[in-house]
């Protein structure tokens, strides 16, 4: 089964227009036999066209969809040996439970199905519910039958159109660990579009990041995090404090900057411009890896760190950990999270502090480019699908 | 005061029993009538109780001849429409096309129309064009006024079907054929058939379009038109009877099976 590429999936240059509108760039992808990939993005961004143009819902307006060896471009949708779970299910609400996960194997002459039908709602842990119709089953159920009407078929590939977007909170939580564990199961590739960035990040193996119509980057969750190559992705995963800079020098592996007053270091390798010295480029370093120092404590703080010197606007207790906004002379709104091991009763609104950081955990970015961008859809309204 | 408040609380049950009541006692009087023995050619008046036309529905001359003559017409138109309007309601909610507006505007054309003009212009048609009228000109004109009610019962059903049902069926190796016949026919069963019911009513029922168009064939309603004229036999109260009697059983039976699958609606 390892050596097998049949379940890889290749798009070529593959695009979509509707009239003057690009919906979908012309863009290339791999994704590899057995993996659980997403696609993230918020509404829009042409995640859900590329989805429905490798299940044959859509036809591309240019380029290629391979599976494996096999050119699927022109195949309609039922010769593709690809299942999808809709956003709204689906779920044909004239047949039972049992009835929709056969439909797959009736349709394509097989007899025998009661056995592989059992069994794949035990997968699921819907048994008992057979012989229900999908309205009598609560949303999580619903959305389990949908899985399990797609999987039997043993698809190539599983393609998911936010299957979790209509679910509560904590359902969905719980989904994302049975969707993950039934793809480890199985051993299927899946295709996920998302546009919950932490529900890209829990799940996916790989995360391929789309903005109008474009990937903008690919790659692991970690990966992505701790090395945004644009603003974009910087800002939609997770949060980023950008802060512009001017190059000052270089010396080896390390890239010598002036922001504010003050001096920055960033490591060559996590710089995604070119940083030619007195060329600009924006400074990224993520909340959590911040330290907050007391003024009056900034001797304390060891030689090497970057360092931003600022006052506390505004904090809020969030439990585990305290959420400040820095005001700063390179950034108005500075972010730090801290965690509450050792709180330091000084750490108020209007206390004058140090931020310092390692420069190992900086990254920089082209400055040409929109220090806003995704900035908007950090925090997407829970529950609202895409 | 116990009464007053009695009333009351049951005042909703009771405006409903009484217009009930209204709407069933013709069928009553019909029903009692069947069992009527009357002197003379008139069965307006009660005499005794009798099942003599129970025994022989058909001893009336050339009557269950038209009834023939109208359950067929029936059939056929209500096939007919239901065919030809179920088409419809599919091209006009699925298809974008020129003049999709005007033609959804046409459709309605006939039902707002009074049924005399339309019978008139219809007769006037076919006269021009040469053609005999009788069971044929019946059938055309049936198929014609019942289209606009069966469109619109499938319309409304085919409006909130889920257009992602059918690419899941698609996506579940059905072809376009298989598509149709598992999901898209039975969602909208709903809608297709209360047109079909409608259509078949209609039809049954229809006495200005019959008449203007009929030429020498006679149907039921126009027998029964035509014998209020000259005596009313018993026979007739028989037929009205067992229709009713028909209906009220489909609807039971049709609550029933919706019974059984639990309201899919719910």
């Amino acid at each position: 089964m390892t050596t097998d590429n049949s379940g890889d999936v290749r798009l070529s240059g593959i695009g979509k227009t509707y009239g003057s509108f690009t919906a979908v760039h012309p863009l290339d992808l791999t994704v590899p036999q057995g993996s659980f990939f997403a696609l993230l993005g918020a509404s829009g961004c042409g995640k859900t066209t590329t989805l429905r143009m490798i299940a044959g819902l859509e036809e591309p307006s240019s380029g290629t969809v391979h599976l494996g060896d096999q050119d699927v471009t022109r195949l309609p949708p039922y010769k593709r040996p690809v299942n999808t779970v809709f956003q709204s299910y689906a779920l044909f609400p004239h047949l039972d439970i049992f009835e929709n996960v056969a439909f797959g194997l009736r349709r394509r002459g097989i007899k025998s199905v009661k056995k592989q039908v059992e069994d794949m709602l035990d997968l699921v842990q819907l048994g008992e519910q057979a012989r229900k119709k999908p309205h009598q089953l609560s949303g999580g159920q619903q959305q389990r039958v949908a899985v399990a009407r797609a999987l039997i078929n043993h698809p190539k590939v599983l393609l998911l159109d936010e299957p979790l977007g209509a679910l509560d909170l904590k359902l969905r939580r719980q989904m994302q660990l049975e969707l993950k564990r039934i793809q480890t199961e199985v051993g299927i590739t899946f295709i996920h579009v998302t546009h919950d960035q932490e529900e890209a990040m829990t799940m996916a193996d790989t995360v391929a990041v789309m903005n109008a119509g474009r990937v903008e980057q690919l790659g692991s969750p970690t990966d992505l995090y701790e090395n945004p190559q644009t603003t974009f992705v910087a800002n939609f995963l997770g949060t980023s404090n950008l802060i512009e800079a001017e190059v000052d020098s270089r010396s080896g592996d390390r890239i010598s900057l002036k922001a504010g007053g003050g001096k920055l270091t960033l490591p060559e390798a996590r710089c995604s411009a070119s940083a030619t010295a007195g060329g600009k480029i924006l400074v990224g370093v993520r909340p959590e890896k911040i330290s907050l120092t007391h003024a009056d404590d900034a001797g304390d703080i060891p030689e090497g760190r970057n360092r931003i010197s600022g006052r506390i606007a505004d904090s809020s207790f969030i439990g585990v950990s305290t959420q400040y906004v820095v005001d700063s002379p390179v950034c108005p709104e500075f972010e730090v999270y801290a965690q509450n091991i050792d709180r330091d009763p000084r750490l108020v609104p209007g206390a004058e502090v140090v931020l310092h950081w390692n420069p190992a955990h900086t990254f920089g970015l082209d400055a040409a480019q929109d220090i806003d961008a995704g900035v908007e859809t950090v925090q997407p309204e829970e529950g609202v699908a895409a | 005061m116990g009464f007053v408040n009695w009333f009351k609380r049951h005042l909703v049950v009771l405006a409903g029993l009484v217009t009930l009541g209204y709407l069933l006692l013709p069928n009553i009087v019909v029903t009692v009538f069947s069992f009527n023995k009357p002197k003379g050619r008139f069965n307006y008046e009660w005499q005794q109780f009798s099942l003599d036309a129970w025994k022989d529905p058909c001893g009336v001359a050339d009557m269950c001849g038209s009834l023939s003559v109208s359950l067929q017409i029936a059939v056929w138109a209500t096939i007919g429409a239901t065919v030809l309007g179920t088409m419809i309601a599919f091209a006009l909610v699925r298809y974008r096309f020129r003049a999709r507006g005007a033609v959804n505007s046409l459709i309605f054309l006939p039902m707002a129309m009074p049924e005399v003009v339309m019978a008139a212009s219809l007769l006037t048609l076919f006269l021009n064009m040469g053609a005999q009228l009788g069971f044929w000109t019946i059938l055309i004109a049936h198929i014609m006024f019942c289209l606009s009610f069966v469109v619109t019962a499938v319309k409304a059903r085919v409006m909130s079907m889920d257009p992602r049902l059918e690419q899941a069926a698609q996506d579940l190796y059905a072809g376009p054929l298989q598509t149709f016949l598992r999901v898209t026919l039975p969602i909208a069963a709903p809608g297709i058939a209360a047109g079909a019911l409608l259509a078949f009513a209609l039809s049954f029922d229809d006495f200005i379009i019959t008449n203007f168009n009929a030429g020498s064939t006679v149907t039921f309603p126009m027998f029964v038109w035509g014998s209020a004229q000259r005596g009313t036999p018993v026979q007739i109260n028989v037929i009205g009877t067992t229709m009713f009697v028909l209906a009220v059983l489909f609807v039971l039976l049709s609550m029933a099976v919706g019974n059984r699958r639990n309201r899919r609606k719910a």
